[in-house]
């Protein structure tokens, strides 16, 4: 009989969105039957329009800042942006999504969408959590097919045989 | 050595490498071997994890070049 895990997803960052994603997607690889319940801020991972998933410098001392183009020496400046002058600048956060996004192409890394792709193909089952679509406003239509909706006991009917048991 | 059908994995990062692999698995018989070669070094640790949880044999892993090379034969 296969593993279990079963993941619980409650970030809605571009960043956060990459943990649940490879551990889910690799447990499927190595012959794991997965599960990943998504709720609050992790539906956004589910949403057809995945512009909602963005990351923050912001209050984040753990992420270095640094440029994904020009010559090795200005790709090693860690660029040290006080808080009040990145909370002051309008689309500070786009800019950085932006330069995330080249860093994780130039590194190889999976866009969350091939990821979440893959999770699908290789048959991880998907729960929305309904309460948190009802509270914030979201239709069934804003998700992607092959989810189920769900809440708690859905979860648990599950996760109470798991062999693994994450919350991220 | 001989295979049956290579992969390139070259520039790809964690678990790209290994969830390439497994799709490319399941295009072979059992028996058949697949040749992966890889630039990502954790790689060497994540391919003999992952057949010692698949149970499909690790032939060889081998470095040269910046570039691994693995041979994995299918259960």
């Amino acid at each position: 009989m296969s593993k279990k895990l079963a993941i619980i997803a409650t970030k809605g960052t571009l960043d956060w969105a990459y943990p649940p994603l490879i551990l889910a997607s690799t447990a499927a690889a190595l012959d794991y039957e997965v599960q990943i319940f998504f709720t609050f801020y992790g539906l956004q991972m589910l949403r057809k329009d995945l512009s909602g998933l963005k990351v923050s410098p912001l209050g984040n001392p753990g992420m270095p800042m640094k440029m994904p183009f020009g010559p090795t020496w200005f790709r090693g400046i860690n660029w040290n942006i006080p808080n009040a002058i990145q909370a002051i600048i309008p689309g500070f956060e786009s800019l950085a999504t932006v330069l995330m996004k080249q860093t994780i192409k130039n590194n190889g890394v999976a866009s969350v969408e091939t990821l979440r792709d893959v999770c699908v193909e290789s048959g991880v089952k998907i729960i929305a959590c309904q309460m948190t679509v009802d509270l914030f406003g979201f239709e069934h239509s804003d998700f992607i097919d092959n989810i189920e909706f769900g809440g708690a006991a859905t979860f648990f009917e599950f996760a109470g045989e798991t062999d693994i048991c994450l919350y991220i | 050595m001989n295979f049956d059908k290579e992969l390139d994995a070259r520039g790809l990062n964690c678990p790209l490498p290994i969830l390439r692999t497994k799709k490319t698995l399941a295009e072979l018989t059992g028996g058949q071997v697949l040749k992966i070669v890889s630039t990502d070094p954790g790689s060497v640790k994540d391919f003999q994890a992952f057949a010692k949880q698949t149970g499909n044999e690790l032939l060889s892993s081998t470095e040269g070049g910046g570039e691994f090379v693995f041979f994995m034969k299918k259960k």
